[in-house]
């Protein structure tokens, strides 16, 4: 996914010279592209990531949208206060772009794991989660949010080039994507970011399904209105994510119910907190995910 | 050039505004307001002007900043009145909800950083403008400031201009009884600034020390100041970092600036 990214962002730099590309000192082998083609768009803040948003602040309110790229708790936990005062308050075009989704960096241990930034980003008000399944989820989240420059958090699986929708869906903040969806049923699975891959290899196995799949890439605390009208229409949602329930995407579908009257039940599959201090491959890790 | 006793009555006047405000607010960080009013009149009376930008990083500091701003007409007497009462905009840790004002702080430690990225972006867009920004000594203990300071002198920001309210005194304590800043001329020619040491009441030499030449290399003028300025029971003392001024005190404060 990153790769894509980087070639994505290659080419809306040709467009656009307002693109603005920090890292704080990450990207080996990923954003050498990016830095060749455009040298005077490109910055390393060195390993500093609340100055880093900082800067970046300052350059998207003198006109930049800023994409920061980095790993996981680097540019979200490490700098929340920043990402929290001077991007979200502020309402400035900032993306923050986060590698390693969930458990993605396996061996490299809890330190490089993401499996409580969803609880964190989407406590900012003006800040829009973008958590694509497959690459065409992720080209449409890019396309998204260069047309919408706004505060954002794009998450990424570290190296997936799954594929799932033969093209770019029409995606946009809060609505459901259809994987797949069977008029008679009852039951979906709704997920979002890369664990959709995880959700069909898993949960999904033969051709008889009696249950149909969703995906929603774009989501944050301004769209939770439109969710009702989506969950009503199941007798059950199975909300599957790679990261803790506390705070995380099944949270927010709950919340998003408050004051409603529903009878749907809401089942969560996330991570479970086991998995701190595990050592073992994605594929391994993933196994916590119950 | 600079008409001395004009722009020292002015002071006068703006030191006066900040004491009834607080008074009636109730509010505090009148002593942190009262250090900088030199320098914010001579930053907004002859730099902040066309596409300069500044950024008051201190925003604990914000009456002096808003009283300010309405000097300048950013905004009325009758929205700066409004200070500490339900429903105003001016919170009581400086809000760019408040017309003039460029960025939000209040958590210190945020100004810089930002302030630096302002600078580059003028740098990417090959342009003159200069970005000014006032921090208190009390932020030399963040690793944000001295992180920014290895960015900007990496990338030869010589258009940005941090100005340090050196009045020694931060939220507990002197400074030096907190941390060990000094000797901050050395350290921060070290890091590759451009220094300037001032008397940071001094309106000719903060005049001066605003003037930014083209060498590279990002200014930071140290303006030593007296935290309570101008009112001298205030004057040096902690508690005028969180207390405001009774009635009679406020009485008293005004006699003593007159």
């Amino acid at each position: 996914m990153r790769d894509i990214f980087i070639d994505e962002l290659c080419s809306a730099a040709e467009k656009n010279k307002n693109i603005i590309l920090l890292v704080n000192d990450l990207g080996f082998g990923v954003v050498e592209k990016f830095c060749t083609k455009f040298p005077n768009n490109y910055f390393n803040a060195g390993i500093s990531e609340q100055s880093m948003i900082g800067y970046a602040a300052g350059l998207a309110a003198s006109g930049k949208h800023v994409f920061v790229y980095s790993i996981a708790n680097f540019p979200t936990f490490r700098c929340a206060e920043q990402l929290r005062n001077d991007i979200d308050y502020h309402n400035l075009p900032v993306t923050i772009v986060s590698v390693g989704a969930g458990v993605g960096y396996g061996n490299l241990g809890y330190t490089h794991h993401g499996l409580q930034d969803y609880s964190l980003m989407r406590s900012f008000p003006n800040t829009l989660i973008a958590s694509p399944g497959d690459i065409m989820e992720l080209k449409g989240c890019i396309k998204y949010i260069l047309k919408n420059p706004q505060p954002s958090y794009l998450r990424l699986d570290k190296s997936t080039k799954y594929q799932v929708h033969k093209n770019i869906p029409n995606i946009s903040p809060g609505r459901w994507i259809k994987i797949f969806s069977k008029t008679s049923s009852k039951k979906t699975y709704l997920t979002t970011g890369a664990v959709i891959e995880h959700t069909i290899k898993k949960f999904i196995k033969n051709n008889n399904l009696d249950f149909s799949l969703h995906t929603m890439p774009l989501w944050g605390m301004k769209y939770k209105k439109y969710q009702y009208n989506y969950i009503s229409k199941y007798k059950e949602v199975v909300v599957v994510e790679d990261h803790f329930q506390d705070g995380g995407f099944q949270s927010w579908i709950n919340e998003s119910l408050n004051k409603k009257d529903y009878k749907t039940k809401i089942l969560s599959k996330s991570i479970s907190s086991k998995v701190v201090g595990k050592v073992g491959s994605q594929e391994f890790l993933m196994n916590y995910l119950k | 050039m600079i008409n001395k006793k004009i722009i020292l009555n002015i002071a006068k006047n703006i030191r006066i505004k900040i004491l009834e405000l607080s008074n009636k607010a109730k509010s505090s960080h009148v002593g942190s307001s009262l250090s900088a009013v030199e320098i914010l009149l001579v930053l907004y009376k002859f730099f902040i002007k066309k596409k300069n930008i500044f950024i008051l990083s201190k925003g604990h500091a914000c009456l002096v900043y808003y009283c300010i701003l309405n000097k300048f007409r950013y905004i009325n007497l009758k929205t700066l009145n409004s200070y500490g009462k339900n429903n105003s905009i001016l919170m009581s840790h400086v809000s760019h909800k408040v017309p003039g004002v460029e960025f939000s702080t209040g958590s210190l430690g945020h100004g810089l950083p930002y302030a630096t990225g302002r600078a580059l972006a003028e740098k990417i867009n090959f342009t003159n403008n200069k970005i000014y920004v006032l921090i208190s000594d009390g932020e030399l203990n963040e690793g944000t400031t001295w992180e920014s300071l290895l960015f900007a002198t990496f990338n030869k920001l010589d258009n940005l201009c941090i100005i340090i309210d050196y009045n020694k005194i931060q939220s507990l304590d002197f400074t030096k009884n907190i941390l060990k800043i000094e000797p901050l001329k050395k350290k921060l020619e070290s890091f590759g600034c451009n220094v300037k040491n001032i008397n940071g009441h001094n309106i000719n030499e903060i005049y001066r020390s605003l003037l930014l030449s083209k060498n590279n290399k990002p200014t930071a003028i140290i303006a030593n100041t007296i935290k309570g300025k101008g009112v001298k029971f205030m004057e040096n003392k902690i508690l005028w970092h969180y207390k405001s001024p009774d009635n009679k005190q406020l009485k008293e404060a005004i006699k003593s600036l007159k």
